[in-house]
């Protein structure tokens, strides 16, 4: 890994969007931070920044072939995604049941892919038969071990389930999260209806990647190579996103906005004095939003102060420090300026609408799923007027196979009598997804 | 910025009404109460979360000391708040702590001697043996470490080491913020002074903004005939346009550059000070035209307006007390003797004046009026029409001009006020006559940014005769 090159590693810019006027006695200070990651990914990819490493791993349960179509999808989906994987990627395909079981290349590591480890792959694929239970966390815990067989820069995994994870508790699931959380980032898919939503959501908000929802098994072979094809744009991973906060400032939240809300408050290392290490996983050419809330101690009119310095860190390949990346600065100014003081920046504003959007579509549909049809109908009404002020089209669109919008602008809506399952579980798995502010 | 909702109020019931809340509302349903702005909430239940290291006990009050408990420096392991190590050379400029003043720290023939160090001496005060660990230090685990971390820092740190003038135990770091308590610090314009002979000025930030958005200039110069001139310059940046301390910075430097230029060429002073109006609008609009690389982005409540600044100057020379203006800084006549009249010089481009012009209001009434600061006039890429405004007079006794900012007048709006705080050697001590009307200005509250220039004329005899 010495030749971890910087030329072709993303370059981060961090842009902070705040009003930093507080009145007299204001405590709040909220920022937009921008972190955008440029000439990685599309460019470079894998091949500039170091030796990758995907595992793919695939519901194999006896439920896969209720209709036989999800089986076959699956294999015709991996043999897409292994198709889309860059020469020089390290890969491995694993089945999984109520256990996890190796199916290539089946020697406890990874291949290196070529096109001849391509076709040996796809012949393991034709192999996969339906049959037994389903218990994530061993399939977790052996990607795990797969990913760390090898030195790689980036560990990925792509995991496919149909179905709830009847066969181990929910405890042995979260321990085996927890294990494998900053050690390799994994994106999930649901395919069909009989899955949990939130498990599947869970997995993915854990391990740093993305949730969907494949209702249709037709969909998966597009759904895999666009995933993949995401994956191989990464150039960086393991990035912190790293919090610097004065004496006497307490931090509210830090939630990751855009593209979708993933609350990181919780998820802080305390890596020195007044400082702490969010996980963002791994970059390519991408730009996310964070919303940073702090409450700074009280200050007179006329006083300005740093309530918070947010900075970018890699990992040194070579084993030392963190890299800082870039970093912004989130500043408080006390102003009697009324005109200052109250003005909302746009770009909070927009977030603060967007985070309230995913959760009273959660709020509405678990009131839906216990009955409670008035407050169900006034989350989910909420959530039209807000996905249609902010612009949230795709949202907007999911809400509407769900309730009947009578008048959008003052969020009137009606329960639709019927759902389809896969509409309410599309809504659900898509609810945090966010839209950025119209410029 | 009080309307940021928060993840959960906490609250059984609107503190407003009573009526029952659920965790996520943001206002109570039954009387709009803004549950984000309820203070007890976060108070006791949210303390716990914050992430906050745990300071050692402050040594006792030094008896007699004037300074409350501090923290030093030593007390905790620092690092600035870009993570990185702080430089450790100068950990303490003021001495050992009160407190354990009976141990002198650096203690030259201590225990066991290692190469003697700089910081990191272990001293039983204890505040010195903190500040050296560094964490990532430890980590690396080097062989042999070494005494102190502050060898491989202290190059290129060693600047860079001043102590945060907020909460005196931190260090300010590369952007000018304390890594301790991310206070500020001090900006070179928040108080500047300047005595000449003949002339003297003050600026300070006020108490209630942060930044001092005034400018002054001021200069003596020589007349062809050798007789001698002061002037002195005094902008006021408009607070609602972008960057209004360079455009008080640029004008005030412009215009006074200009008079330098023309009065020693034998310009009369009252043409000399409309050209120097004149160069400080095209000065102040040439700042519109630069990208707005001061973050234009992050205010968007006013990146639309050019930079923009008022403009009031005095020049004595030959016998002629000369104002130009544009705006409503001013200019005030303060004969020394105070039997005599003083006078306001200048007519402020306002919404006020406009109104008193106009017959519409009487004085009281329109500087009660909340527009009666509203300006009619500046200088700016956005003022539609530059109208300098200009007025000579020939004195017949001594006295002192003040021209000012409305961060003094404010506080002295009339003439005699303004006489009554003006000191009565004023003319013989400038820079203290500046200061103490600053200084009646921060007593009565410091809305605003004070700028006070003194400029001293004196009836001689040769210049009365002259027309």
């Amino acid at each position: 890994m010495a030749n971890f090159s910087k030329s072709t590693v993303p370059q981060f810019s961090v842009d902070v969007y705040q009003n930093e006027f507080l009145p007299e006695g204001g405590r709040d200070v909220s920022a937009i931070v921008t972190v955008t990651s440029t000439g990685g990914g599309t460019t470079g990819g894998f091949a500039g920044g170091g030796p990758a490493g995907v595992v793919i791993m695939v519901d194999c349960s006896g439920s896969m072939d209720y209709p036989a179509t999800k089986m076959r999808g699956a294999r015709e989906a991996t043999a897409a995604a292994v198709d889309t994987l860059r020469d020089g990627t390290h890969f491995a395909v694993v089945a999984g049941t109520h256990v996890a079981k190796e199916v290539y290349p089946g020697n406890g590591g990874l291949a290196v892919a070529d096109a001849r480890t391509r076709a040996e792959a796809k012949e393991a694929l034709r192999r996969l038969s339906a049959g037994g239970g389903t218990a994530i966390g061993t399939w977790l815990r052996l990607a795990d071990r797969l990913l760390s067989s090898t030195a790689l820069t980036i560990r990925h995994g792509i995991l496919l389930t149909d179905g709830r994870n009847e066969h181990e508790s929910p405890e042995e699931l979260r321990a085996a999260l927890d294990a494998c959380a900053g050690r390799f980032t994994c994106d999930a898919r649901g395919v069909g209806t009989d899955w949990e939503v939130k498990e599947v959501t869970g997995i993915a908000s854990a391990l740093l990647g993305t949730a969907d929802i494949v209702a249709d098994p037709a969909g998966l072979a597009a759904d895999f190579t666009a995933m993949m094809e995401h994956a191989m744009g990464k150039g960086v991973a393991d990035v912190a996103l790293r919090l610097w906060t004065p004496v006497g400032v307490e931090i509210m939240f830090v939630k990751q906005v855009a593209p979708a809300v993933e609350d990181l408050t919780g998820r802080r290392t305390e890596v020195g004095p007044r400082a702490g290490d969010y996980p963002t996983g791994s970059w390519g050419d991408e730009s996310r939003d964070y919303h940073v809330s702090v409450r700074v101690p009280q200050a007179s009119v006329g006083q300005e102060m740093l309530a918070a310095r947010v900075s970018l860190l890699a990992p040194d390949p070579a084993g030392g420090d963190p890299r800082p990346l870039s970093q912004g600065l989130v500043r408080a100014v006390w102003t009697d300026d009324l005109a200052m003081s109250t003005s909302i920046n746009p770009q909070v504003a927009h977030y603060t609408g967007q985070a309230e959007l995913a959760d009273v579509i959660q709020q509405g549909l678990d009131a839906r799923k216990s009955g409670d049809r008035d407050g169900a109908t006034a989350k989910l009404g909420r959530a039209v007027q807000l996905a249609a002020a902010s612009g949230n089209a795709d949202t907007a669109k999911l809400l509407s196979k769900v309730v009947d919008v009578v008048d959008a602008a003052t969020g009137t809506v009606r329960l639709k009598a019927k759902v389809a399952e896969a509409d309410e579980m599309t809504l659900e798995t898509r609810s945090t997804k966010t839209v950025r502010v119209k410029r | 910025m009080s309307q940021k909702p928060k993840p959960s109020h906490g609250l059984a019931a609107c503190p407003g009404c009573a009526e029952p809340l659920e965790s996520g509302d943001r206002f109570c349903g039954a009387c709009g109460y803004d549950l984000s702005a309820v203070p007890a909430a976060e108070g006791g239940a949210d303390r716990p979360t914050v992430a906050i290291v745990t300071w050692p006990d402050a040594p006792p009050r030094d008896p007699g000391s004037l300074s409350t408990m501090t923290q030093h420096p030593g007390d905790l392991p620092g690092t600035d708040s870009g993570g990185r190590d702080l430089p450790t050379m100068e950990v303490r400029t003021d001495g050992p702590a009160p407190a354990e003043s009976g141990a002198p720290a650096p203690a030259p023939g201590g225990p066991p001697a290692p190469a003697p160090h700089a910081v990191g001496s272990p001293t039983p005060d204890g505040d010195f043996e903190l500040a050296a660990p560094d964490p990532r230090t430890a980590v690396r685990a080097d062989p042999a470490p070494e005494p102190a971390a502050a060898a491989p820092t202290a190059p290129a740190a060693a600047p860079s080491a001043a102590l945060c003038v907020a909460c005196r135990a931190g260090r300010v770091d590369t952007d000018g913020y304390c890594e301790n308590c991310g206070h500020a610090q001090p900006h070179e314009r928040d108080h500047t002074e300047r005595e000449l002979s003949g002339v003297a000025a003050v600026s300070d930030r006020g108490l209630r903004h942060h930044r001092n958005e005034d400018a002054f200039a001021v200069a003596s110069t020589t007349l062809p005939d050798g007789s001698p001139a002061t002037l002195a310059i005094v902008c006021d940046g408009v607070s609602s346009a972008t960057r209004p301390d360079e455009a008080s910075a640029a004008a005030a430097e412009a215009a006074g550059a200009s008079l330098l230029a023309a009065l020693p060429r034998g310009a009369h002073p009252q043409q000399a000070m409309h050209e120097a109006i004149v160069a400080a609008a095209e000065a102040v609009n040439s700042l519109a035209e630069e990208p707005g690389q001061d973050g234009a982005e992050h205010d968007p409540h006013r990146h639309r307006n050019a930079p923009a600044c008022t403009i009031v100057g005095s020049v004595v020379a030959s016998g002629l007390l000369v104002v130009g203006w544009v705006g409503d800084s001013r200019a005030y006549w303060v004969p020394d003797d105070r039997s005599a009249p003083p006078a306001r010089l200048t007519e402020d481009d306002s919404w006020a004046a406009q109104m008193v012009a106009a017959g519409l209001m009487n004085e009281a009434e329109a500087y009660a009026d909340e527009r009666a600061h509203a300006i009619t006039g500046w200088l700016g890429a956005d003022s539609y029409e530059l109208d300098p405004h200009t007025a000579a007079f020939k004195p017949d006794r001594s006295g002192v001009v003040v021209v000012c900012t409305d961060g003094l007048w404010n506080y002295a709006e009339a003439a005699e006020d303004m006489a009554r705080v003006v000191p009565a050697d004023a003319a013989d001590r400038l820079l203290h006559g500046a200061q103490v009307l600053v200084g009646h200005a921060l007593d009565g509250g410091g809305h605003d940014n004070i700028t006070v220039a003194l400029v001293p004329f004196t009836v001689t005899p040769q210049g009365a005769g002259s027309a």
